[in-house]
């Protein structure tokens, strides 16, 4: 290795670091620095006005449920959804793009698209209503129906965002050879015990990218709940909009910010650990 | 009983036809090797038979049951695969293991059918270790001890010593074979080199374009080629063929005339190269010189009968020089001879 080249690499990553530095970590550090700023000077005040919300219980554990439901669905459904692509001979690219439009619609669309189904006058109603089932327009999305509300949250962010994980998963698979599915089947297994011992192992590094990114985005769900449920459903990011657009109190809502993504971080860490895959159980 | 009994087998890819037509017994217990250049089918016509492939026409029955409709589980038996699919994820120890786990064998069983057959391959020091960590020969031997460890009633194997080195490729080649015969395995065993299918194998099947060309033990298929491609392609050097036309049921090589099987035809004679003695008074069929090799055991003699190139072995004590014309004397019945418009032997009177 010569001096002259060892400069190289940093020369070419100094753009992209510099980018990051100034519209990344300076506004994170100066979220940091907000949230830990109030009034009566630098200290905890933020956090425990914030702690002492009557919403903010409710918020945490909303978005925790809702992470918690939604993200296992999403891997189910984007694995069954995977697997059965790849049985598919003809038109595999067509039946793909087509579970992928969802992806190109942005989320409060989504919710939007969402609401225009499920409310008073939607076409969920619409239909009840022709087939009988219930005598007039219904209210699903009311704080009277947090069940129901939950559902249709989870729905739409179902329909929303499953597709990413399809697609990372789609890819992963698409990486594995196939002599490994038929040694197994060779010996002796089953397309459960397959799925179970071939496929998932060897799918863990796309599942944990997977996971990662709907995890982190879980966390940070906003748009779609604000579109169903206003304030009916109170989740951490939308206390944060509450607090810095309606009470306009930055410091708090900037101590969401930093819960949020310290939340984030512990679940990245959380699946990076778990889900480690060894550099030589590698193909 | 595990017999193979693959019935006129085709197998079409789109437009191409991969397979045409192949039919093959393999009785039970026996060690049959396919034999063929790459992209001949061979490793299709395996698929196949392990239900990994559906053939376009024609069905494969093993032991008397027509398996044709099965799944690769349901046909009882076992795979090397050409390239290894080793699992990486499983140590090698679960990876020979692997068979048996799927049986539900219990773990002490395991642990004995694993170390025997790890043994066998000598693997057994590595297996504790991920198959990322082996060299593609101790992979290709993990392979082979999956297979073996299922006691399999059917084995086939697709090239499954193609990575070692000739040192262990020999000494592994005497194993399995003792081992396969012991325990009494109907074995199918692909592989592009001939004296490992010679060495090994009961009967060879020579494959050429999707077609089996000729079966038979290894002195049929070396002494009597069906085809001018099974000549060209068992032995080394090579079958000679010598393009000559009959006419009065002789044909005229040089001074030399030999009996022929047809009357009047254009045909090709095949000659071994060590079924030519050279003559002490330079009669008999001319050939000329050009490259003398010693090969220690013998001397490969390269050079032209009738301006045709062709090999003839020697004992290592001949005096032979390069650019010199020498005469080969022959014996009319070790003499193949191939009909020249259809490539086929024809048969002897
Ligand atoms: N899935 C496939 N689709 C299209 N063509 C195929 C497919 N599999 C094999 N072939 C073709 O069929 C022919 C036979 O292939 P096969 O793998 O059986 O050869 P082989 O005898 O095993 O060769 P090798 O000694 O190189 O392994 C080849 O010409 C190959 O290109
Ligand atoms: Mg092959």
């Amino acid at each position: 290795m010569t001096s002259r080249a060892s400069w190289i690499p940093y020369a070419l990553i100094a753009p992209a670091v510099l980018f990051l530095a100034a519209f990344f970590i300076v506004p994170l550090v100066q979220t940091i620095w907000l949230s830990f700023s109030s009034e009566e000077g630098v200290g905890l005040a933020n956090y425990a006005r914030m702690a002492g919300d009557l919403n903010f219980s409710l918020a945490i554990r909303n978005t925790f449920l809702l992470t918690a439901i939604v993200v296992p669905l999403q891997v189910a459904l984007a694995l069954l959804m995977a697997v059965m692509l790849t049985k598919i001979e003809r038109g595999r690219d067509l039946v793909l793009w087509v579970l992928t439009i969802p992806l190109g619609i942005s989320d409060l669309a989504a919710g939007l698209a969402w609401l225009a189904i499920l409310q008073n006058t939607g076409y969920l109603n619409s239909a009840l209503y022709g087939l009988g089932l219930i005598p007039g327009p219904t209210g699903w999305l009311t704080q009277e129906t947090p069940v129901a509300l939950f559902i249709g949250i989870v729905l739409a962010e179902l329909w929303r965002a499953t597709a990413i994980v399809l697609v990372i998963v789609v890819a992963g698979i698409q990486l594995i050879p196939k002599e490994f599915a038929e040694a197994a089947e060779i010996f002796g297994a089953r397309p459960w015990t397959r799925f179970r011992k071939i496929t998932l192992p060897l799918l863990k590094p796309s599942l944990q990218s997977a996971l990662i990114l709907r995890t982190v985005l879980a966390f940070e769900v906003f748009a779609v709940v604000y579109a169903l449920g206003g304030t009916n459903f109170p989740v951490l990011a939308g206390e944060a909009y509450t607090w810095q657009n309606i009470n306009q109190n930055y410091g708090v809502a900037a101590a969401y910010a930093v819960l949020i993504m310290a939340i984030s971080l512990a679940a990245t860490a959380l699946y990076l650990s778990i889900l480690r895959v060894r550099p030589e159980q590698q193909p | 009983m595990a017999d193979i009994v693959i019935d006129r087998v085709a197998k079409s890819f789109g437009d191409f036809q991969a397979l045409k037509e192949v039919s093959l017994s393999v009785g039970d217990g026996e060690f049959v090797a396919l034999l063929g250049p790459s992209g001949c089918g061979k490793t299709t016509l395996l698929r196949i038979i392990a239900g990994l492939e559906t053939q376009s026409s024609g069905r494969v029955v093993i032991g008397g049951r027509d398996v044709s409709g099965l799944a690769p589980r349901e046909r009882g038996l076992a795979m090397v695969f050409q390239n290894y699919a080793v699992f990486p994820h499983m140590t090698v120890f679960e990876n020979i293991a692997f068979g048996l786990r799927m049986q539900k064998v219990g773990q002490v069983e395991v642990k004995r059918q694993v170390d025997r057959a790890a043994a066998l391959l000598h693997i057994d020091q590595y297996l504790d270790r991920y198959p990322a960590k082996l060299s593609g020969g101790q992979r290709q031997r993990v392979a082979v001890a999956r297979a073996l460890a299922v006691q399999p009633a059917v084995l086939l194997m697709d090239e499954p010593l193609s990575n070692l080195d000739a040192l262990l490729r020999l000494e592994m080649r005497t194993e399995l074979k003792a081992v396969l015969r012991e325990a009494g395995t109907t074995t199918i065993y692909v592989t592009h080199d001939q004296t490992e299918a010679m060495g090994l194998a009961d009967r060879i099947a020579v494959m050429y374009g999707g077609r089996i060309d000729q079966i038979g033990t290894p002195l049929e298929v070396y002494a009597t080629p069906a085809t001018r491609f099974v000549g060209g392609f068992i032995g080394n050097p090579p079958m000679n063929f010598i393009k000559v036309k009959a006419s009065g049921g002789q044909i005229r090589v040089g001074s030399a005339s030999l009996p022929a099987p047809v009357r009047d035809a254009e045909i090709d004679l095949g000659l071994r190269g060590e079924d030519a003695a050279l003559s002490a008074d330079g009669s008999g069929i001319p050939f000329d010189v050009r490259v003398v090799e010693p090969m220690g055991s013998h001397l490969l003699l390269t050079g032209a009968i009738e301006g045709q190139l062709a090999r003839i072995v020697t004992p290592p004590t001949a005096r032979v020089q390069a650019g010199e014309r020498v005469g080969l004397t022959v014996d009319p019945s070790r003499l193949t001879w191939i009909d020249a418009a259809t490539g086929r032997a024809i048969a002897r009177t």
